[in-house]
């Protein structure tokens, strides 16, 4: 399988057509998907005019970007003008939105073609792409396993061929780890660095949107069209693009390993493939040292805390009045709201609300929220301390393999638990990377990389150079057959 | 035993900026339902709010102008309930950190002047508007109100009478007025009180329990309002019972209140940070530069009326408390070049005509260069008074052009020497018997002379220049 931009410089040398292109990812979509479940809706005519409007420009060597023309799938929580836009909830099966949200507009400008929406956990909410109502994602190396979560979808579709390049939101690791059990490479940027406008939230101050696809240069392809600030979101930063962010060559980085990351809890083998990245990038000439980060410990309670607090206000407005699905029978107003979220709402979300809601009444906000975000700044500070004698924290992306399907619904705390590498990067606003860098039992195995603020290029030339001295990234796409 | 009766004030303010708070729609009374509205204000999912950088300034120009201390890293807050009226089922308001604290503002009443204490203001959206079809037995919900920019006054519990409170809510009204950040309408729900009372026994320091009236929205309802829970709540404690902590709302008609929501009932709104605003710094400079727009406020403007232009205490006040009134004087006035005849009519001709036609002196639309055109025609003895008052009324009410209106309707005075002197000698001719009698002292007699030059230039002539003539042919 090729890279996205490999794609783009095929398409703008005119050696393949973009219709033909899009007609023939949406094709492989409609005859493997049936097994994973990863894409939730293909765009069929709006995809293919998108890729003849592409075509006349190819045709002329007038190139939007190095992506023009190559074909793109977006997570199904990102808000597409005309296409229905569910989160993969009852709620809002068939909700189409009105407006597109920044980053498909800055795709679209990009002449990027959008051919399907992707399967997710339910408001991007869950490890695993189980807890959706279209059903589970599988993973594409063992579809008796689940793909990760939330951009489960998006993962295993980059894994099994269904678009070179994917678009992922990550609120506590929901690109990195899905990456990291699909083996794909997935970033979440910096928080700010892309506007969440047309994001359908699930935790405000921690969502952020990021891209997945089989190696590094893609998605600095994909960042550097969709970084910058957007006056539509008031979170979004004046951030530099990724290739205009100036990088130290590899030889020269410093690289922590965080010695609470490789503890208890995590599984041998995924320590094994995790150690023996570092010692590559050792290798290619960075100084890799041992670090603590003691306050991880911390890291799930506070972000489930802020996370759920979040979520529950951000999903009171399903509420049946204005858009999205409604209670068939209700006595009254409070019934008709009961009804309508009771039935719309998945177990997972419902969970969350509640645990969100709670954590927010009066006489708990102090004790849980309040800490939470105490808690918060720690964990930020800790990071930012570490990198200031760092370029970048080495780490797993989940201490474990990716889990047979149906257990973590059998046991949710479970699941939260496993979120304890990722979560830390949202609450702290961080930029994270995560890469395959081996193979456990025949399942891939991811590293992540966390970086500062604004400063992903440098985590991006990293895995670029882990990936031209290995070719673990490359795996994935022989599998698919490509 | 006497009791006191002890009133903070909850003030909704409509600020009037052009466009709401967090997006781009216009903030327009009135319009289609759901016409003025966009994905953001009808909370589509996805969608994020953007601060309306006026509506900041103009509730600090609020602020600054009731000495309020200004938060200067200040953030928003989700206050969370279900409604349909609130289409993100949250309200963006500010409970943690609002824009300005502790400030104040003077008042006068009968007693003399008193301080009352601004405990906060605050910024946050508008809801929408819900509407009951009893035959459909439908709700229809219009969003066009969503994200319209509102302050809340939260006064200190500083009030105890009605009185007091009239005197507060007219001058937090004519306060805003002038600085422009709202037209405070309150027929038009664009300020709106929320009361809360409570009674104790005089000498007492502990406050009582209170009770709290929503969205009152006249002046007078507000004064029976108080008078009737204060009374209410003194009958239950002499009768030995206690005070709910309730919200309760008051029925003019009946002119009794009833309980809507007790204590227990009350929501939780879950309060907590916006995480989707980022908290917003209000720089020294900002401040400064807002202080230095700030225009003329009511009491400065009625000492220097007092002061400068030698109007009366009790002139320059009225005048002063409408925004609209003290334009008006201002112009007209320095179109006809006499203050303390502008301020006569403004205070005698015009207030009776807006209270006859019960018109609200901020919606009076009253050209200044118009009414300063009729005054300096009277002041020149163009037009009689009658005249004057003859020519505003029907420039009130049709917005006439005064000069063509005059000459139409041949309003204006005989001034031409000739005309007055054929007038007078006609007179003198045709009355010699009272001329000998003038003659010989009879000096009352003058007047009947002017009558009838008058009745024969029907009325229209200049008075003064008629009886120098009149004089010097008596002679």
């Amino acid at each position: 399988m090729k890279t996205a931009l490999e794609y783009g410089r095929l398409l703008a040398e005119r050696q393949i057509g973009a219709r033909e292109l899009a007609q023939s990812f949406m094709d492989k979509i409609s005859s493997g998907n049936g097994k994973y479940n990863a894409v939730l809706r293909t765009c069929g005519e709006s995809a293919l005019s998108a890729a003849d409007e592409a075509q006349k420009r190819l045709d002329v060597g007038a190139a939007l970007s190095p992506i023009d023309g190559v074909p793109v799938l977006v997570k199904d929580n990102i808000s597409t003008k005309g296409i229905k836009t569910t989160c993969a909830s009852k709620m809002l099966a068939d909700y189409v939105p009105p407006y597109d949200a920044a980053v498909i507009e800055k795709l679209r400008n990009a002449g990027a073609v959008i051919i399907g929406k992707t399967n997710m956990d339910e408001f991007a909410m869950g490890s695993t792409s189980e807890t959706g109502y279209f059903g589970a994602v599988s993973n594409p190396w063992d579809a008796s396993r689940v793909a990760g979560g939330s951009s489960g979808g998006s993962a295993a579709s980059v894994a099994l061929g269904f678009a070179p390049l994917a678009l992922g939101s990550d609120t506590g690791g929901s690109i990195r780890q899905p990456a990291s059990y699909c083996g794909v490479t997935g970033i979440k940027p910096t928080y700010g660095a892309v506007s969440r406008y047309g994001l359908i939230a699930y935790a405000s101050s921690l969502d952020q949107i990021g891209a997945l696809s089989i190696g590094a240069g893609d998605l600095r392809a994909a960042l550097d069209i969709m970084t910058g600030i957007d006056k539509r979101d008031m979170t979004s930063a004046d951030a530099l693009k990724p290739s205009a962010q100036k990088v130290k060559p590899i030889g020269e980085m410093r690289v922590a390993l965080p010695k609470e990351y490789f503890g208890e809890g995590l599984d041998d083998g995924v320590a094994k493939c995790v150690l023996s990245a570092a010692k590559e990038l050792e290798k290619m000439g960075a100084k890799v040292s041992e670090c603590s980060l003691s306050s991880v410990r911390y890291a799930v309670p506070a972000y489930y805390i802020i996370a759920c607090a979040e979520a529950s206000s951000n999903l009171s407005r399903y509420d049946g009045i204005k858009y999205g699905m409604r209670a068939e029978k209700y006595e009254d107003l409070s019934d008709m709201y009961e009804k309508t979220r009771s039935e719309g709402f998945g177990a997972e979300v419902k969970r969350r609300i509640r645990l969100g809601a709670f954590a927010l009444s009066s006489g708990y906000y102090d004790a849980y929220y309040l800490k939470a975000l105490k808690v918060r700044s720690i964990i930020k500070q800790a990071f930012y301390k570490v990198l200031e004698d760092y370029d970048m924290i080495l780490c797993p992306a989940s201490p474990v393999l990716p889990p047979e399907k149906g257990e973590s619904l059998a046991d949710p705390m479970q699941m939260y638990l496993s979120d304890i590498y990722t979560v830390s990067v949202n609450l702290a606003g961080l930029p994270g990377l995560t890469m395959p860098c081996g193979f456990c039992g025949g399942l891939p195995v991811g590293c992540q990389l966390i970086g500062r603020a604004f400063e992903e290029n440098a985590l991006l030339t990293a895995a670029e150079e882990y990936q031209k001295a290995t070719d673990f990234h490359l795996r994935a796409a022989k599998e698919a057959g490509l | 035993m006497s009791w006191e009766t002890v009133i903070g004030l909850e003030v909704h303010v409509e600020l009037s900026t052009k466009t709401k708070i967090f997006c781009g729609c216009t903030t327009k009374f009135g319009g289609e339902p759901n016409t003025h509205c966009c994905p953001i204000c009808t909370g589509m999912p996805g969608t994020l709010p953007l601060i309306n950088k006026r509506v900041v300034e103009y509730a600090l120009k609020a602020g600054l102008a009731l000495k309020c201390e200004i938060t200067r890293k200040m953030k928003f807050d989700r206050k969370n309930y279900f409604y349909p009226d609130l289409p993100k089922a949250y309200q963006i308001s500010q409970l943690y950190l609002p824009i300005c604290r502790n400030g104040h503002i003077d008042i006068e009443t009968s007693l003399g002047n008193k301080r009352i204490g601004i405990h906060e203001i605050h910024m946050e959206e508008d809801a929408g508007k819900l509407t009951h079809d009893p035959w459909l037995d439908e709700t229809l919900v219009d969003y066009n109100r969503c994200g319209v920019p509102l302050i809340e006054i939260v006064s200190e519990p500083d009030m105890r009478s009605a009185e007091e409170v009239i005197a507060y809510l007219t001058s937090l009204k004519s306060t805003l007025q002038y600085l422009g950040v709202s037209d405070c309408r309150m027929q038009e729900g664009s300020l709106r009180a929320d009361i809360n009372l409570s009674v104790r026994r005089a000498g007492e320091t502990k406050l009582g329990t209170r009770t709290e009236m929503k969205n009152m929205n006249s002046f007078k309802a507000i004064a029976r309002a108080i008078e009737g829970e204060a009374k209410r709540q003194i009958e239950l404690i002499e009768d030995g019972r206690k005070v709910k902590q309730e919200t309760r709302r008051w029925d003019d008609n009946k002119d009794s209140s009833f309980a809507m929501r007790s204590k227990e009932n009350a929501q939780d709104y879950r309060y907590f940070p916006e995480p989707d605003l980022p908290p917003i710094v209000i720089s020294d400079e900002w401040i400064k530069q807002v202080t230095e727009s700030q225009p003329e406020l009511p009491k400065e403007k009625r000492a220097r009326y007092v002061s400068e232009l030698g109007l009366p205490e009790y002139d320059a006040g009225l005048i002063t408390q409408e925004k609209r009134l003290a334009e008006l004087f201002e112009g007209a006035s320095a179109v006809c070049k006499d203050c303390k005849l502008t301020s006569n009519w403004i205070m005698g001709e015009l207030l009776s005509y807006l209270s006859e036609k019960q018109i609200p002196a901020d919606e009076l639309s009253l050209d200044y260069k118009k009414l300063g055109d009729i005054l300096s025609r009277m002041q020149k003895s163009e037009i009689n008074r009658n005249s004057a008052r003859e020519v505003f009324k029907v420039v009130m009410e049709t917005d006439a052009d005064v000069g063509k209106y005059i000459a139409e309707h041949s309003l204006s005075l005989v001034g031409d020497s000739d005309m007055l002197l054929s007038a007078a000698e006609s007179v003198i001719n045709e009355n010699a018997g009272a001329v000998s009698r003038y003659k010989a002292g009879e000096e009352k007699l003058f007047g009947f002379f002017v009558g009838q030059c008058m009745k024969k230039l029907r009325g229209k002539a200049d008075p003064v220049k008629l009886g120098e003539i009149l004089k010097e042919k008596l002679q």
